[in-house]
């Protein structure tokens, strides 16, 4: 499984980059399975951390996606729309799903970074 | 998730955490729900071949010289259209009408049966059918001692004559008893995928084994291993019911749709008379087929179906159809709204999205004939 040094991991497997931008890890698109639909948020959604922000569809069930920080929704990926598989294809890349503006940036540290990620995952 | 460890295994199962199958719990089983992908598993089989365990689903033989006219009496399709070594879909029921299981009986005797039954179901369809045996007949649940294998697809029969060596290939829902490596199996011609296919059974001792030739024998058809997953997408497109999800004891048959399968002039059966009378009377409600129109989230098991500001009813199954590339599902709707080209609507999540009552099946040009 790919667990990229930059990124930030939730327990509930999404990551978050500096930027604020999330989506889900490597680990997660492969448990989901094929991405048939991903119900986007609206721009402008607050969310707190660990609140449920979007739903993604795999061919099999619906999965919530959880806000791995506190924030505001400030953009959503619109290539998802049409291509959902992209979450499949490169997770960390054009699969991103979402971007927040943090509420608090201290929340980011309080996140895995990779090595505790890997180590949790079996990675 | 589910805890693994309260899960049954079939003999198959480690070769399936060895091809990379993931696994879930599935009626009280640990079942593969995909190796690759359910889309690749799904494509495969409408266009190649491809091999699922049915190790899970149970196995009961009937025998003697009354156990046609007692078959006849338990379960709603009829059994004296059964010339030995075919088999027919047929439904046992409870007393009020409702579906108990939905099964394949084959006649594998003169006065021989077998009784192919969902794999959640082996239990009670024993303990309903065991009571009820008429001396001069013998009922025995020997679910545990087979394996199942389904090989599905086009290329199945080319499959069957590599697999087999050219031996009697059974007609579309027959039934031969053939010795394939040294091993007796079962193999009849039916499937849950709207494919060409075949189901095979024989000893679970055997299973690895006939597990791997299976697979050698495909290999130049591209043979895949697909898992629950993608057999679920398959069936849905052919609106081929799931006991629990769109069969239930509150349901009929002829609610269900399926009154091909119910022979109200063969004489008594249990559920007879509620069907006959729901058939004068004229049923309510109808499992209808639906489509998503447009860009939809996947619709699901129990989501809520609207028409006109009110809600109509339910989904029981749902899903992402593979070949049609939307989202389908079945709901029992009032009559007046289970005919093709409805407009309906789905609840998904608090919005709703248009959908279209569709004639049944949702996929058409299959090669199961």
């Amino acid at each position: 499984m790919n667990v990229p040094d930059d990124l930030r991991y939730a327990k509930s497997h999404e990551w978050l980059r500096a930027d604020g931008t999330v989506g889900i890890t490597d680990h997660a698109q492969h448990e989901l399975t094929d991405v048939v639909f991903v119900d986007l948020p609206a721009v402008g959604k607050v969310v707190k951390a660990g609140e449920v922000v979007c739903v993604v569809e795999s061919v099999k069930a619906a999965s919530d996606i959880y806000a791995p920080v506190s924030g505001k929704v400030v953009a959503a990926n619109p290539a998802l729309s049409a291509n959902p598989a992209l979450v499949n294809t490169d997770p960390y890349g054009e699969g991103w799903m979402f971007q927040l503006e943090l509420a608090n940036p201290a929340e980011r540290d309080a996140l895995q970074d990779a090595a505790a990620y890997r180590a949790a995952t079996g990675a | 998730m589910s805890d693994a460890a309260d899960l049954k295994r079939t003999p198959l199962h480690d070769e399936h955490v060895r091809l990379g199958g993931k696994m879930i719990g599935f009626g009280g089983w640990d079942m593969p729900v995909q190796y690759t992908g359910i889309m690749d598993e799904h494509h495969m089989v409408r266009r190649a071949l491809g091999v699922f365990d049915i190790s899970h689903m149970g196995q009961f033989f009937a025998r003697g010289a009354e156990a046609a006219p007692w078959l006849n009496s338990m379960l709603t399709n009829n059994v004296a259209k059964l010339a030995v070594g075919h088999g027919q879909y047929t439904l046992m029921l409870n007393e009020r009408g409702g579906v108990i299981d939905d099964l394949i009986l084959y006649r594998i005797g003169d006065t021989e049966w077998l009784l192919v039954v969902n794999a959640a179901k082996i239990e009670e369809d024993f303990a309903w059918l065991n009571p009820r045996v008429p001396a001069g007949v013998t009922l025995e649940n020997r679910s545990d001692e087979f394996f199942g294998l389904a090989v599905q697809g086009p290329r199945a029969a080319a499959w069957l004559a590599k697999f087999s060596g050219g031996k009697d290939a059974p007609d579309r829902n027959g039934i031969v008893q053939v010795e394939v490596g040294g091993v007796p199996l079962f193999i009849g011609r039916t499937g849950y995928t709207g494919e060409d296919g075949f189901e095979v059974f024989g000893p679970a001792s055997d299973a690895v084994k006939v597990f791997g030739a299976v697979l050698t024998a495909g290999a130049e058809f591209g043979i895949k291993p697909c898992g629950l997953g993608a057999r679920d997408t398959l069936r849905l497109e052919m609106c081929y019911p799931l006991n629990g999800n769109d069969l239930s004891p509150e349901r009929t048959p002829l609610e269900a749709g399926l009154g091909f399968f119910v022979d109200l002039e063969k004489g008594d059966f249990t559920g007879r008379e509620v069907l006959a009378q729901q058939k004068a009377d004229g049923v309510k409600q109808r499992l209808a087929a639906f489509k998503m129109i447009g860009a939809t989230p996947p619709p699901r098991s129990h989501y809520a179906v609207w028409k006109d500001g009110a809600q109509i009813g339910e989904t029981c199954s749902g899903g992402l159809s593979p070949t049609l590339g939307c989202g389908i599902g079945l709901a029992y709707l009032p009559i007046d709204f289970a005919k093709p080209g409805t407009a309906i609507e789905i609840d998904i999540r608090g919005r709703r999205f248009p959908a279209q009552v569709e004639k049944k099946p949702l996929h058409r040009g299959g090669t199961a004939g």
